[in-house]
């Protein structure tokens, strides 16, 4: 079978200092990987220099193509939705003009129209909000809002950078519901960096565990889940 | 009263000339953080163009929409070719390419048409303008406050109702997630600077009935839409244009009734006035900070 994204090799650098150090990983077509870690390990830069936001080697394969030498805006436009760390939504523009930015690059005009309201289904806070400034909404909403965003893409591929963090359980709990439903209803893939491991086990098929810019253990988030050796040195619960 | 009328209409005449300036200026500062110096050259170098235009017969209409376009172009060819390489230097570097814009500008309009000062028609017919009673303004300052701010218009349905205009107001705010959802942000800030310079043609061709045609004419145009644009505030382009309407107004009253102001000092006034905001309020009258809650 061969996978949605496919990353081999995969280097990468801020300047000189070296992050990754030829890793590998995969998201199957309609599935959920996930990349755990400690601080520091090279999460975020992963998902980062999957969007061409840095400058990388190795080679980076989206449905059949490769995509590691193009530009971020590029790579969007195949249908990959990056929600990157600390939410990166439009402070001051409104919920509404937040969510029509996210359907920017869509040719299909009446599609997006019915689209507001399916995000909005998902998450209905935005729809009593969508004429409030993205910058006042509370930290889960504009978690809500950027995930919300990245949908009206109609991605195929979904990069989550920790949308765990600095939410209540509560909230947390809700947001990932919405997840599995995206991924069961729509089939969109997933690719998910979190520190909240136990979270991104239950929600993932596929896991790797990054230490230091290296690959050190993957496979099913089951196997991983089930291993308490591995879960007590890595995971820390 | 006739006297008062007539200043405060002339002013709002020449104060919407600085207000198209200044929203020229602000657009580009919100998108890169600077003031492009040669944003008034540019203006003047178009307007020579539209001078050309005419003088080989073209209606005057006609050679104003010609020459909006015309400067729609070079605005995106010089963001392009001479901004886009030294986008990311330092900004000292980028001051430096500026002010070698401007200086540009004004040679090349000095090589192609002289030094020497030429008349620039108006559009509008020279006769007074009955306002009310027997109160008359000049058709030409009447004229171009309907031109100004039919522009003003424009440029605000432009981005607040279009999808085009809301990716431009994307890429200004937040770049790196504006090529999150897809836009090219690159070709954003060339069609800002495109729409800048159109905006500053129109301003060009405006204020030249008024100035005569000279390629230093500019120069002071510019430094009171820069105070404009600051008073009002120079990340709001809102006020950027009420700014540039009051600093109109402002000067034609100060010329008229300080008398040791009059017509020599009213520059110093645009001097003062910049200093002034900068110590007292820096995000000038209308700039409001955006509310960010974590």
């Amino acid at each position: 079978m061969v996978a949605l994204l496919d990353v081999k090799n995969f280097q990468a650098a801020y300047g000189s200092t070296k992050v990754l150090f030829g890793i590998d990983f995969a998201v199957q077509e309609s599935g959920i990987s996930t990349i755990l870690g400690a601080n520091g390990a090279g999460k975020t830069t992963a998902l980062r220099a999957v969007c061409g936001m840095l400058n990388t080697a190795g080679s980076v394969t989206f449905d059949g193509g490769r995509i590691d030498d193009m530009a971020t805006e590029e790579i969007v436009r195949k249908g990959i939705a990056h929600v990157p760390e600390g939410r990166g939504t439009f402070a001051s523009l409104s919920v509404e003009d937040n969510l029509t930015l996210g359907a920017y690059i869509r040719k299909d005009r009446d599609q997006v129209t019915s689209d507001f309201e399916r995000v909005y289904d998902y998450f209905p806070v935005l729809r009593e909000r969508r004429l409030q400034q993205a910058g006042t909404l509370s930290g889960g909403e504009q978690q809500m809002l950027a995930i919300a965003r990245a949908l009206m893409l109609k991605p195929r591929l979904m990069l989550l950078d920790e949308p765990s963090f600095g939410l209540a359980p509560l909230v947390v709990q809700d947001l990932f519901g919405i997840l599995r439903q995206v991924n069961k209803n729509e089939g969109v893939s997933m690719l998910l960096v979190e520190q909240e491991a136990n979270l991104a086990l239950d929600l993932a098929d596929q896991a790797y565990l990054l230490e230091t810019g290296k690959v050190v253990i993957s496979g099913a988030a089951d196997d991983i889940k089930g291993d308490d050796s591995v879960r007590q040195a890595y995971l820390g619960y | 009263m006739d006297l008062f009328v007539q200043q405060f209409v002339g002013g709002l005449a020449t104060g919407g000339i600085y207000a198209s300036l200044a929203l020229a200026l602000v657009m580009i500062h919100r998108a890169t953080e600077l003031i492009n110096f040669a944003q008034g050259e540019m203006a003047m170098f178009s307007t020579y163009i539209a001078w050309t235009l005419i003088n080989v017969g073209m209606p005057y209409w006609a050679a104003f929409f010609l020459t909006i376009i015309v400067s729609f172009a070079v605005g995106v060819l010089v963001e392009r070719v001479v901004i886009r390489p030294v986008e990311k230097a330092p900004l000292l570097t980028i001051i430096v390419v500026f002010i070698g814009l401007l200086l540009t500008f004004n040679s090349l309009a000095g090589w192609i048409w002289t030094y020497t000062i030429k008349p620039f028609s108006s559009p509008f017919p020279d006769r007074p303008f009955g306002l009310f009673a027997d109160i008359t303004v000049r058709m030409h300052d009447a004229g171009a406050i309907l031109v100004t701010l039919l522009v003003l218009i424009l440029v605000y349905l432009f981005f607040r109702f279009t999808p085009l205009g809301l990716a431009m107001r994307g890429a200004a705010l937040n770049p790196e997630s504006s090529r999150l959802v897809g836009i090219r942000v690159g070709w954003m800030l060339a069609l800002g600077w495109g729409l800048a310079a159109a905006i500053g043609s129109v301003a060009g061709m405006m204020v030249a009935p008024i100035t005569f045609l000279d390629p230093n004419m500019m120069a002071f145009v510019l430094l009171y839409a820069f105070a404009g644009a600051l008073l009002g505030g120079i990340n709001s382009p809102g006020g950027a244009v009420v700014g540039g309407f009051m600093v109109g107004v402002l000067e034609n009253m100060a010329g008229t009734y300080v008398p040791f102001i009059g017509n020599e000092l009213k520059l110093t006034l645009a001097l003062l006035l910049i200093i002034a905001v900068v110590i007292f309020r820096p995000s000038g009258l209308f700039g409001k900070p955006v509310v960010v809650r974590v």
